[in-house]
């Protein structure tokens, strides 16, 4: 059985101008969303505060838990609510971190079951204090540094074989996130927020590619950085909270969707090596055609087992396959038409 | 001849590599699923899967310092006295540094040699004010660090001792970083009990009553030097708060619950209620016996993490070294109470920064959704591959199989955890280890189109997938190890099964798989077609 009859030649390159204004909508309207939203909606590992999840045998009315929440002393809480299977469950958020010796929390079942008449189980309860919301938020920073340095690392060495360049790229990733802050706080007592200083490290290594005349290391980190800001985007339009396993499945399918690129590229310099008469273009499309038959197997097996966990997994593992989900979707879109059209225009560019 | 010989000798190798690594991983596995079969452990269940409560304790590190310098304090005045180097005052300068002030400057001298034998561990700092001098001792940096570590340590070995006799199974109790102290309590649904016992100081002193203060002065809340006001809690039959007793005592405890050797649970008393028996080592019970003869017909206040607990007059020097605590105790109040006195003090307060608890209900819910998710994921993937490649499918489908044992058996080994998160990283890992699959029998049957032979072909299709395998593998591992060094607790889990998935997937793939198509399709005088 084939999905992909061998020699099949669909003209993917051609329609590389729409894909492209089609990116970068929807860069804009992620971009948007983000800013709109005032950044990205922390959940609670981020922002730290309490969320605590009741369930209840039956429907409840949310007025009703909202004033005993009230009553017991947690103020300012956002309730949600949602169904699984016959359990009504109301997620209480709120932004302090209730104190944990105070002794709300005990009554609280017995507090709602009195008000409602409906029997009430705390399921789940997640107390998280600023110096420990504090610490994620800067260990995500970190993740995030090391995961983009090992990303333009291997980039430079694998795809370019010049791994002499990786070292130099490390070298300036560690420069600017680690010494110029410093630097700046010396001399110009400048205290900027970490993010920028790694996107600015990101930026210089593109430029150091540009100038070594590196596409393909280019055209990788750009469908990566397409691909996260797109997904994040994504759930920020959707209004979903960021937590920790929306981190995790972001940086798991960076690793992932970088697959996707190397075996592509793999192809379109094995084809460039054949020295068959044909146009770069043509080449492209033939590598993307060739490898097109695993790229639509490969993604379907993930995404069968990503839908399985999205509609069985329940619970966090929802928003974690959600967002895996998107992301090799769009991972895949990435690397036919970001990574690949980049390498022709950036040939046209050089008159090959 | 010699060809096939040494194909076959090369088979045997990878064919016995493969069974020891299936014989190992029952071996591993069993224990889960048949509990107590041999000696190797099971696989660690995450609190999310099995509910329990994790608590984040920070060591109030700079309190320890505090009390540090104030115990040195007190002694620095005995000492001060017994070598007659006499002094105008010593005091607190602020929480880190001791002021003394000498009443005769040609002291100054003497009392250099004096803190340089009594008090080596302190740094000193000789100043002049007006005619007179003053020596500023504080704790040096250097000591100060170590000084907060060891508070730290002492406070993971007290908790420990405290969860230790409240009874959970197989807690985990280690340190992070400099300061803080994890404690996870699988199992245990009510942690308000757990956090009592935990958070609590458990800093027992006596104190004497200064009864001289005025009763004004007492509601005031004034009070005069060397003494400070502390209250007793008085609670109705509910437990509620009703009301304060100021008392009046003397900073300085006579004894503390450093003294102690046990502490234990006695029914007595009027009403027979329990209560909390106390004996003192021989050193505590000789100083009681001196406290409490000097001191008859005052008051002895029994003084709980500074709440006066009780404070009754001591009516005879008691010696034997035993004395109790009495109050409005419930049976599990007083267990709690013995405990934590046994266990020992804090050495600092601790304040919970982050708890986080899951209910039975919940965990098991996710146990069951989580497998769920996975079988079904598993099974859609294993009908698709036999859809799709046919015998080859299958053959993936065995390589499949064992890597859910693998990963399994890889987790039992080394003790991990696995988390809910752990179980989509198992289903991911399977969903991408079907891609090194695929890549393989992609370019096997470009090579069959080219028209090679099948052996040829299965030789070319594994060569050149292989370092494509390998490299697409490695940039998701990388992303597993970064997630795995900045990830906590759940995530930590992901990553390790992450982890485990792709090299078994690797293993599986290039290893097994290819051992099972040379034997069915290895031999060069075969001209069967491959099923794929």
């Amino acid at each position: 059985m084939e999905i992909i009859k061998p020699g099949t030649n669909v003209n993917f390159i051609g329609h590389w101008k729409i894909a492209c204004v089609f990116s970068g909508l929807m860069i804009l309207v992620c971009l948007f969303s983000i800013f709109m939203h005032g950044g990205l909606k922390y959940g609670v590992d981020f922002a730290g505060g309490t969320e605590i999840l009741i369930g209840f045998e039956k429907q409840v009315d949310i007025g009703e838990v909202k004033g005993v929440l009230e009553a017991t002393g947690i103020l300012n809480a956002s309730v949600q609510e949602s169904r699984t299977g016959d359990m009504t469950l109301m997620q209480v958020r709120t932004g302090v971190a209730v104190d944990s010796e105070s002794g709300i929390l005990p009554r609280l079942a017995g507090d709602l079951e009195d008000k409602t008449g409906i029997p009430a189980e705390i399921l789940s309860v997640d107390i998280v204090g600023p110096q420990i919301s504090q610490d994620l938020r800067s260990q995500a920073i970190f993740a995030l540094f090391y995961t983009l340095l090992f990303i333009m690392v291997y980039i430079s060495g694998r795809f370019e074989k010049k791994w002499l360049l990786s070292a130099g790229v490390a070298a300036i990733f560690v420069a600017v996130v680690y010494l110029l802050p410093r630097f700046l706080e010396g001399f110009f007592s400048l205290h900027l927020p970490v993010p920028i200083f790694i996107l600015l490290a990101f930026i210089i290594s593109l430029l150091v590619f540009w100038k070594l005349g590196m596409p393909y290391g280019i055209g990788a980190s750009i469908a990566l950085v397409h691909d996260v800001i797109i997904t994040v985007g994504i759930f920020s339009i959707l209004d979903i909270e960021f937590n920790l396993p929306i981190l995790a499945a972001i940086l798991t399918l960076v690793g992932y969707s970088l697959n996707d690129n190397i075996i592509i590229y793999d192809r379109i310099r094995e084809n460039l090596a054949s020295k068959e008469k044909k146009s770069f273009a043509e080449l492209i499309n033939k590598s993307i055609n060739e490898t097109l038959s695993r790229t639509i197997l490969t993604t379907l097996t993930t995404a069968l087992v990503v839908l399985a966990l999205l509609f069985l997994g329940g619970g966090i593992i929802y928003y974690f396959s959600l967002a895996f989900l998107i992301g090799i979707i769009v991972g895949v879109y990435s690397t036919i038409y970001i990574s690949c059209p980049f390498l022709l225009l950036w040939e046209r560019r050089k008159g090959v | 001849m010699q060809e096939r010989i040494s194909v076959l000798k090369t088979v045997s190798w990878k064919f016995y590599l493969v069974c020891a690594a299936i014989i190992v991983s029952v071996v591993y596995m069993l224990p889960t699923f048949i509990p107590g079969i041999w000696p190797h452990k099971k696989i660690n269940l995450g609190l999310d899967l099995q509910g329990g409560t994790h608590i984040v304790l920070e060591v109030q590190v700079d309190e320890a310092l505090k009390n540090t310098l104030e115990r040195r304090t007190y002694d620095l005045r005995d000492q001060l006295r017994k070598e007659r180097i006499r002094y105008s005052s010593v005091r607190n300068l602020s929480d880190e540094v001791v002021s003394v002030r000498l009443v005769d400057a040609k002291d100054a001298d003497a009392f250099i040699a004096f803190q340089k034998k009594e008090f080596p561990d302190l740094q000193g700092r000789k100043v002049t004010v007006g005619g007179e001098v003053e020596f500023h001792l504080s704790i040096p940096s250097e000591d100060k660090d170590n000084l907060r570590k060891m508070a730290t340590e002492q406070a993971l070995e007290t908790i420990r001792n405290r969860i230790d006799q409240f009874g959970v199974s197989e807690p985990d109790i280690r340190i992070q970083g400099e300061r803080r102290v994890v404690v996870q309590l699988p199992g245990v649904h009510d942690p308000e009990r757990a956090k009592g016992l935990i958070g609590k100081t458990a800093l027992l002193e006596f104190k004497i009553v200064d009864d001289t203060v005025e009763p004004s002065a007492l509601q005031a809340g004034k009070a005069p030097p060397g003494t400070e006001i502390l209250y007793e809690i008085q609670r109705d039959a509910f437990g509620k708060e009703i009301g304060k007793i100021p008392y009046a005592v003397r900073k300085r405890a006579a004894i503390t619950g450093a003294s102690l050797t046990d502490a234990r649970v006695q029914i007595g008393g009027q009403f027979n209620e329990p209560y909390v028996a106390l004996t003192f080592d021989q050193k505590g019970g000789r100083l009681f016996e001196r406290v409490t003869a000097e001191n008859v017909n005052k008051r002895l206040a029994i003084v709980l993490d500074n709440n006066v607990y009780s404070a009754p007059v001591i009516n005879d020097r008691i010696s034997g070294g035993s004395a109790s605590i009495t109050g409005r105790f419930t049976m599990e109040d007083a267990r709690d109470l013995a405990i934590v006195l046994r266990a020992g003090a804090l050495p600092a307060p601790v304040k919970i920064i982050e708890e986080r608890t899951v209910g039975p209900t919940l965990g098991a819910d996710s146990i069951e959704k989580g497998i769920l998710a996975l079988s079904v994921g598993c099974a859609l993937v294993v009908l698709f591959m036999v859809v799709y490649y046919k015998v080859a499918g299958l053959i993936a489908n065995l390589a499949f199989v064992l890597n859910v044992l693998f990963i399994g058996a890889a987790l039992a080994a080394c003790g991990a955890t696995l988390t809910l998160p752990g179980i989509a990283g198992m289903a991911l890992t399977l969903g991408m280890a079907v891609d090194g699959n695929v890549l393989v029998f992609e370019r096997i049957r470009e090579e069959l189109r080219l028209g090679r032979s099948p052996a040829a072909a299965i030789h070319a299709g594994f060569d050149r997938a292989s370092l494509t395998i390998l490299d697409a593998n490695l940039t998701s591992l990388i992303a597993a190890l970064i997630l795995f060094q900045f990830g906590t607790g759940p995530i930590k889990g992901f990553a390790v099964t992450l982890s485990f998935g792709l090299l078994s997937s690797m293993f599986t793939v290039l290893v097994v798989s290819r051992l099972v198509f040379d034997f069915l399709y290895g031999r060069q005088n075969t001209t069967t077609r491959i099923s794929i």
